[in-house]
């Protein structure tokens, strides 16, 4: 029986292209998305190994219920720039930079991102950026959380102050630069044939981080410039003495950050999809569902803002509005997890490193979405707003969703980037260390909240100090967990198995190419000669095919298992001479 | 033996919901209740749990199952069905959340009610013009609408908010601590006399028996009696009586939280934020700022005692000869120009602040 | 074994149509609408000002506090209707290069950037006459803010029109059909414009 896999390589052969460059051009401005994207990756990933640092010094301190590691003012920078530096250089870049460069040209077919050299540019503002924050530990860091709630951030020292505004700015244009690229890219420099619903599904998931970047970010940096007049030059924006206003940083500062926790988990959703999908040798269940629950949680993402602000003295009404909003999300995101539940369901699954992390995710962020949704009900937010119940809620779905997400995203697409497999044992031990270690460390963060233990302290009743104690002991379990994912990915890079072009039998366009990918991505243009999920179609996916007279009749070849395609729209169209007399400007 | 599926499938779903049921009410989590409104904030937890071990057992149930029973052999190298979707399941599973999330939301909202938080004397029908009558009367009215009579009508509705921040900067022990804020009066669309929390219906239109001022300032909580002179360092209630705190802050916020109360409210220096309960289980309970406030944010915690009226009554009695001194001492001095040691001194023991702790603040003097 | 036609994949191979060797940087132009999408977020930033403008305004007990001066309405006055009419005049460059005339290009653009630059001077002299300071008061400072915050953006369109008049000066460097420089400048020109028609609105009509 004939494969949709083969289908599409077979398809595909002359796509293949010759071995790429040398690893110099890792560490220089280069303009090719794929070392932007994975000088993305390996900088984001050191970032993260960075805040976890961080991290386990602030459980560190919190082992005993004194104040005795390091001091309080010490503490408070630790969690801040932990937090700041876990969001905004981890997974913030990481998924939409990092995974985002990376394949939204291949899988789209494409040759490169829309704009090479702005790519570029938004990647290399971030490294500096990142040294300058941690810079801050020598001037006296920012320790106002990652909120930086005025009056306390007017009032704490101004260098380190500085530093971080600074800092959000400069990532957040790092930010908008990227969500611009996405967004043209996707629209337009699509593989003649590839509608938007032949797209991937991590494509829409793309799409819908890009808008919601492009839309919420800008409002953060407008916060941060009023912000930076109170601090530097004594305006009273947020300053009540001289009739500003606290309140109103936060309504700016949600506006951006609660939409910025879709940007971290929407790309995430994207690629669950795809490794959902390829390792179960399923069809995703749902396409049209998911891709457009995409669109749904960026719209909706765009008005919940406010449930960070139930006890902050909004009124009622607004209260409600935002409850009721902020509860709604649960449906779209539902419709994902259920589809996800539905591929698995009867597929053949391959328990792969990938797969595992996948599933992984999928439990820990329900965990995490019914912990949300719990905070989202007003009367029960008063009890727990700034407790450790939300820090387990949003480590839940920043740890057990993001950065779950993100391991299954490097075992799935690693075999693409390097031309290697991972050591799937090793895998297996870093899944396990990870889960475990993992619910250890936050699961008891739930009762502690609860209970009464708030967040952002140094010192606590001891009646806590058993459940902080498992807590700790889990962090230091989650820190050891990365060693064998840095062992892995290091050992695998120069020695690994080589994985061949397609190792998943994948039917996306990124495993249609050489592995890894010539700087010129195809050789020739891809074809799409199966859907992106047709899996066990088999030959019966050359079944409905089209007359070679009507290939060109876009109803007929553009379903799921087309063998041909619709004449490329020529709005859309990559190639010049598809493009008719639609074209731009130039040519 | 061979059960048919569908039986098992009926027997898995009946142990789920058992089990969620049985986790819903046993799940230990929560501290005692000591107010009046902390069983019903219980019992919409409760459901939520319920539901909550519900769908997650569902999930993680459906997620064993598959790597068990759908792991693939290793030389099999064929795909799955075919199956692109099934419009009726998709259907169900978009409906069944949406409508516990309504009920959720729905059951919030009467929970929410029952607390009182949505008092429509409070914010509704607040508009702008009204504001500006109580901020500046007649004056800023007339220029808006061209017409004294118009303002006039207005004014005779001043606003109840305004009425109410003014009466409690009226009584002098409350007014002392809270000098250096200017208190925003009114602000109708982001709300400054935050709702009312914590009370129960049938009182809403009735001033609370009790009134309070809270005062929250870096790194303490300081309340005072009004029509008293009591100025104290933690809070003391009569049981089973309806008590309303006026809170608001002196330099950064903080927030006011009781966990055996269910409620927390912040402190925003510049507005006046209130909470409203009834006490119901004697005892001593921490009361806690549970908002970033600085370094000593941890360490900002006093204790809310509720006592039966009598002791209430005497405990007033006894402090309002001693807090006079604590008081002359607060307003005597002016904080700036103290170290940090020095100013949190005489409250060191209410607020329960070791002197090593305050060893310790003295030897970061120079960070800050 | 497939069942796939090669005549159909080749078809879709563009073969001949498409070089390879001509670099992954290589694809038509899509700056302009990479503009417009910037544009966007540029708008956003506004929007938040604004908003917190509107924000400021309704939770003060007077508007604005008391004590400020009044706004002077001519000056202001005037400097819109000359940012306004730059629009329209900016606009004829984009035409004329439409129609390959470049001196006319240079023409408009040159007018454009002149009433560019009295608005800001305009600004700048009313900046220097106003009875308060940015710390003043909170309308002070939000005023400051927002007008200056646009002035920047007028400067930086002023650069993109002179750096546009710069490059006309080389011989075909635009013309009827690629002068993505002139739509750039354009657009955002009237970009900047409306902002500066809703600025003006919030903060000296209402
Ligand atoms: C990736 C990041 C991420 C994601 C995806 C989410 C998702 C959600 N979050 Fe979370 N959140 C954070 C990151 C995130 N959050 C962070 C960082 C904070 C703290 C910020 C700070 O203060 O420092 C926070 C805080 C936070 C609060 C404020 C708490 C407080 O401070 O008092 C609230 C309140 O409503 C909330 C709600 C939600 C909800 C309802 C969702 C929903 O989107 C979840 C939806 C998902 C599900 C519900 C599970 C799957 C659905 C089903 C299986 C269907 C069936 C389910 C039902 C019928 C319920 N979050
Ligand atoms: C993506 C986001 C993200 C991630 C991944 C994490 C990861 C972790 N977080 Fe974080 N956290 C936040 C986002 C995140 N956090 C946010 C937003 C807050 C709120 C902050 C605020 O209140 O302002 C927060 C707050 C927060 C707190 C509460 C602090 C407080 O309120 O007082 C705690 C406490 O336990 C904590 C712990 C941890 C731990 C143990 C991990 C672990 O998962 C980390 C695991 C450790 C590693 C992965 C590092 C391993 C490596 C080594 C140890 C050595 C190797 C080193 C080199 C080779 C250089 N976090
Ligand atoms: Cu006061 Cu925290
Ligand atoms: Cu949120």
């Amino acid at each position: 029986m004939t494969q949709a896999a083969q289908i599409q390589e077979e398809a595909n052969q002359l796509a293949h292209g010759n071995k790429p460059g040398n690893w110099k051009e890792y560490f220089s401005f280069s303009t090719d998305h794929k070392v932007i994207g994975i000088q993305y990756l390996v900088t984001t990933f050191f970032f993260y190994l960075i805040g976890g640092v961080l991290a386990t010094l602030v459980r560190t301190e919190l082992a005993t219920p004194e104040s005795d590691f390091v001091s309080r003012e010490v503490y408070n920078s630790l969690f801040t720039v932990h937090a700041t530096v876990m969001i905004f250089l981890w997974i913030v870049p990481g998924a939409t930079g990092g995974f985002g460069n990376y394949l939204i040209p291949l899988m789209i077919g494409a040759r490169d991102m829309a704009f090479p050299r702005l790519n570029a540019l938004a990647f290399w503002i971030i490294p500096p950026t990142g040294l300058m924050l941690m810079s801050s530990f020598l001037v006296g860091a920012p320790g106002a959380g990652w909120t930086n709630y005025p009056p306390l951030s007017l009032v704490s020292p101004k260098a380190g102050e500085m530093i971080w505004i600074l800092s959000i700015l400069l990532l957040g244009t790092s930010s908008i630069l990227a969500a611009v690229n996405f967004i043209v890219t996707i629209f337009k420099m699509r593989v003649p044939g590839m509608g938007l619903n032949q797209m991937p599904l991590f494509c829409w998931s793309m799409l819908a981080t890009s808008f919601l970047a492009l839309i919420a970010t800008p409002v953060l940096a407008g916060a941060m410039i009023l912000l930076s007049f109170d601090v530097l030059i004594g305006t009273a924006f947020f300053n009540p003495t001289g009739g500003g206003d606290p309140i109103i940083y936060q309504h700016l500062f949600w506006f951006y950050s609660h939409p910025a926790v879709y940007i971290m988990i929407l790309p995430i959703f994207g690629m669950i999809s795809e490794i959902v999908s390829v390792h179960s040798r399923k069809p995703i269940f749902g396409y049209k569902a998911i891709a457009y629950s995409s669109i749904a949680i960026c719209g909706l993402g765009l008005i919940v803002w406010a449930h960070h602000m139930f006890t902050s003295g909004t009124p009622p009404w607004l209260r409600m509005f935002f409850m009721i909003t902020t509860m709604v999300i649960s449906v779209p995101t539902g419709i994902k997890i259920f589809s996800w539940l539905a591929t698995l369901w009867g597929g053949k699954l391959d328990m792969s490193s990938a797969l595992l992390f996948a599933m992984g995710f999928i439990c820990l962020f329900v965990i995490g979405g019914i912990s949300g949704v719990m905070t989202a009900s007003v009367p029960f937010d008063i009890h727990v707003h700034d407790t450790y119940f939300v820090v387990a809620h949003l480590h839940y779905v920043l740890f057990g969703g993001s950065v779950f997400g993100l391991y299954g995203g490097f075992y799935h697409w690693f075999p693409k980037i390097t031309g290697r497999m991972m050591s799937e044992a090793w895998g297996k031990a870093h899944f396990w260390l990870t889960f475990i270690g993992f619910n250890l460390a936050f699961m008891p963060m739930h009762k502690l909240g609860m209970e009464g233990m708030n967040r952002r302290v140094a010192e606590y009743d001891p009646k806590f100090a058993t459940l902080n104690l498992i807590c700790t002991i889990g962090a230091y379990l989650l820190a050891v967990s990365t060693i064998p994912f840095i062992v892995n990915a290091t050992w695998s890079w120069l020695r690994g198995k080589p994985a061949g072009d397609n190792p998943w039998r994948a039917l996306t366009l990124e495993w249609m190419t050489t592995s890894p990918p010539p700087v010129e991505n195809f050789e020739a243009d891809p074809v799409l000669a199966t859907g992106p999920y047709d899996y066990g179609m088999g030959s019966r996916a050359t079944e409905v095919d089209v007359p070679f007279s009507e290939a060109d009749d876009p109803t007929l070849s553009a379903g799921p298992s087309s063998t041909l395609r619709a004449k490329p729209d020529p709005v859309v169209a990559a190639n010049p001479s598809d493009r008719g007399d639609e074209s731009y400007n130039r040519e | 033996m061979n059960i048919p599926s569908q039986i098992t499938t009926l027997l898995a779903g009946i142990l789920l919901t058992l089990i969620s049921f049985w986790y819903g009410q046993n799940h230990n989590l929560l501290p005692v209740e000591a107010s009046k409104n902390a069983a019903s904030v219980d019992s919409l937890f409760n459901a939520m749990l319920t539901i909550g071990t519900g769908i997650f057992l569902l999930v993680a149930g459906i997620l064993i199952y598959s790597a068990i029973k759908f792991r693939r052999d290793p030389d099999d190298t064929s795909d799955g069905p075919p199956v692109h979707g099934n419009i009726p399941l998709e259907i169900l599973w978009t409906a069944i959340p949406a409508i516990i999330v309504l009920g959720i939301s729905v059951y919030s909202f009467d929970v929410y009610m029952d607390e009182n938080g949505m008092n429509p004397m409070d914010h509704m029908a607040h508009g702008k013009a009204q504001h500006q009558v109580a901020a500046q009367p007649g004056n800023a009215v007339a220029q808006l609408t061209g017409s004294p009579a118009f303002a006039a009508t207005l004014v005779s509705q001043a606003d109840p908010n305004q009425q109410q921040a003014e009466s409690i900067l009226k009584d002098p022990a409350t007014n002392a601590v809270r000098e250096d804020i200017p208190q925003r009066k009114d602000a109708p669309t982001l709300g400054t006399v935050s709702p009312r929390v914590g009370s129960s219906p049938e009182k809403t239109e009735k001033p609370a028996e009790v009134v309070i001022s809270a005062t929250g300032m870096q790194y303490a909580w300081l309340f005072t009696y009004p029509g008293t002179e009591v100025v104290a360092g933690e809070l003391h209630v009569p049981l089973g009586r309806d008590v309303l705190i006026n809170i608001s802050a002196n330099d950064v916020l903080h927030a006011f939280w009781v966990p055996e109360f269910r409620l927390k409210q912040d402190a925003v220096p510049g507005r006046q934020t209130e909470i409203r309960f009834t006490p119901t289980r004697e005892g001593q309970y921490p009361l806690i700022c549970a908002e970033l406030c600085g370094a000593y944010h941890g360490a900002m915690k006093t204790i809310v005692v509720v006592e039966p009226q009598e002791a209430y009554d005497s405990w007033l009695q006894s402090q309002e000869v001693a807090s006079a001194e604590v008081l002359d001492r607060a307003i005597a001095a002016n904080p700036a120009t103290m170290t940090d040691e020095e100013y949190l001194a005489p409250y060191a023991q209410d607020i329960g602040i070791t002197a090593a702790a305050l060893e310790q603040l003295h030897s970061h003097e120079g960070h800050s | 074994m497939t069942t796939l036609d090669p005549a159909k994949l080749e078809r879709n191979h563009h073969q001949d149509d498409h070089h390879v060797a001509s670099g992954h940087e290589d694809h038509p132009d899509y700056r302009l609408l990479g503009i417009i999408v910037f544009l966007v977020a540029e708008g956003m930033i506004f929007l938040g000002l604004f908003t917190a403008y509107f924000a400021f305004r309704t939770v003060a007990p007077t508007w604005p506090p008391e004590g400020t001066p009044k706004l002077e309405l001519l000056l202001p006055g005037i400097n819109t209707v000359i940012l306004i009419g730059s629009s329209f005049v900016i606009h004829n460059a984009d035409t004329a290069i439409k129609k390959n005339d470049v001196r006319g290009l240079r023409l408009w653009f040159g007018v454009t950037a002149a009433m560019g630059a009295v608005f800001l001077a305009g600004q700048l002299y009313e900046y220097f006459h106003l009875e308060f300071g940015l710390t003043k008061n909170i309308f002070a400072s939000t005023f400051y803010v927002l007008t200056g915050f646009h002035g920047l953006h007028v400067c930086f369109g002023l650069i993109l029109i002179m750096a546009v008049l710069w490059r006309s000066l080389k011989p075909n460097h635009y013309n009827s059909k690629d002068h993505f420089g002139v739509e750039a400048a354009e657009i955002y020109w009237h970009f900047v414009d409306v902002i500066w028609v809703i600025l003006f609105l919030l903060l000296y009509i209402i």
